[in-house]
């Protein structure tokens, strides 16, 4: 029980953390994705490649330039000044903003793969019915790509409960702050803690299974029903 | 073409055979003494020609590394009491450990006049970086000393905790943190910025103990006694350490 009060401020802030950064991924990467799915720009080799980054860079790549871009003499810096802090590093702000960067491709991905399948003939079929694209996107598209989309949030959702470096690197490891529960297990492994370790180790192991066999089966039932 | 094959493959048989990057030994210090240990690793291998690998971390992590079997040929610790906790239970022979450093802790901020003294902990900040005083001995202190001081309690809300003390000062000098208590050899000799040399009646002594983990390696042994030869004890006191008498 005391294991569950100690352990419980880093599992809500992991599970925020996670939620604002898949809403926040899901807006931002419908745009990206349905551009990359879409234009025939040679640019898309370049932001397909910049999208993935994450996928190949150590996270403390992107911790140590989040570092830098949140603190006193980068765009963070600036930025909390207008509420009179002077960074974003240890806040949740922060948090969110490498954490969008962390699971970006996780997201778009997917997004990406759906647009690129339900192909042009729907929204063609939509114009020709008188459709504006703002009505076409929402009335067509969006329930076409159902499927993508929840592949998309739950992949970012589960890559940001997973993520670990970038957290240890621009976090400050505060309880109920900042320290979330990758950075607690890898603590109580530090400090020789094996049971809480195991215990919280092992929570984390059952719920990335459950949520990857969640998603394979909404895929394959899917992909039964086609688009 | 296929004349260059064999070649490149005799190139590749030749790169893997020679160990480039062979050390003769292996050796775990506390983050800390990083600056001073590349210091000394470089003068010795200069007067023996051997030369030392070092893996810099946590005491406590590093300790728990050690019980998990890594492949350390010795220690330089921050404190006494992992030292003599690994001899106590059967990882190395007591007989090894000794002092090589005496540590200072120090406030410091980037901050032209911010640091004064004890009472630069009661200013306005949004951010004090501590390291991790349940793994590292110089947190541990800088707790000890926010306890003399009484103010442990009002600045918990303000404490962002390092890992080690390296990651304490990297918050430090990025200017996350606008202040943090570090290692003195971390800011010993900087102009910019302010620091204040903690009262040593706030904390107990950081004394820093070595020990030899395996007993067959030559060099490891040979570079403990180099950190207590002339040469040795001049480096360590150049960043900031006081020497066992």
């Amino acid at each position: 029980m005391q294991l569950f009060w100690d352990i419980w401020p880093a599992v809500r802030l992991t599970v925020s953390l996670a939620f604002v950064t898949t809403v926040i991924l899901l807006v931002l990467g419908t745009p990206i994705a349905w551009w990359l799915a879409r234009s025939k720009s040679r640019w898309t080799v370049v932001v397909n490649a910049l999208v993935a980054l994450p996928l190949v860079l150590p996270p403390t790549v992107l911790g140590f330039y989040m570092l830098i871009l949140l603190g006193p003499s980068g765009p963070g810096g600036w930025l909390a000044s207008f509420w009179g802090a002077r960074t974003l590093a240890f806040t949740f702000t922060g948090l969110v903003i490498g954490s969008v960067f962390y699971s970006l491709p996780f997201v778009v991905q997917p997004l990406r793969n759906t647009f690129a399948a339900i192909g042009k003939e729907p929204l063609e079929a939509a114009f020709s019915l008188g459709f504006d694209f703002r009505k076409a996107f929402v009335l067509v598209i969006l329930p076409l790509a159902r499927p993508g989309y929840l592949t998309a949030a739950v992949l970012g959702f589960a890559h940001t409960v997973g993520e670990f470096g970038v957290v240890m690197m621009i976090g400050g490891n505060i309880p109920g702050r900042t320290k979330v529960l990758s950075i607690a297990i890898f603590d109580y492994v530090e400090q020789l803690r094996w049971t809480e370790a195991h215990i919280v180790a092992f929570g984390m192991l059952i719920f990335a299974f459950f949520t990857l066999a969640l998603t394979m089966g909404a895929d394959r039932r899917a992909s039964r029903l086609g688009p | 073409m296929t004349s260059a094959k064999p070649l490149i493959l005799s190139a590749l048989v030749a790169l893997l055979a020679v160990p480039a990057f062979a050390q003769d030994a292996q050796i775990a210090v506390a983050a800390n003494f990083t600056a001073a240990a590349e210091e000394l690793g470089a003068a010795f291998a200069e007067e023996t020609g051997q030369t030392i690998g070092f893996s810099f971390g946590a005491t406590g992590a590093l300790y728990t590394q050690i019980i998990q079997g890594a492949p350390f040929d010795a220690l330089l610790s921050a404190d006494a009491a992992t030292p003599a906790r690994l001899a106590d239970e059967g990882h190395s022979d007591g007989k090894s450990i000794f002092s090589y450093a005496i540590g200072k802790l120090v406030l410091f901020s980037t901050i032209e006049g911010l640091v004064t003294g004890p009472e630069s902990l009661e200013g306005e900040f949004a951010n004090i970086a501590i390291a991790e005083p349940a793994a590292a001995p110089y947190g541990a202190a800088a707790i000890e000393t926010l306890d003399a001081l009484g103010l442990t309690e009002t600045l918990r809300s303000k404490f962002v905790i390092g890992q080690n003390i390296s990651q304490t000062h990297q918050f430090v000098d990025t200017g996350n943190a606008e202040l943090g208590f570090v290692a003195y050899s971390q800011v010993i000799g900087r102009e910019d910025g302010s620091q204040w040399l903690v009262d040593e009646t706030l904390y107990s002594p950081i004394t820093q103990d070595a020990i030899l983990l395996s007993t067959d390696n030559e060099a490891a042994a040979a570079f403990l006694d180099f950190l207590r030869s002339g040469t040795g004890t001049a480096i360590i006191e150049s960043y900031g350490y006081a020497v066992a008498e």
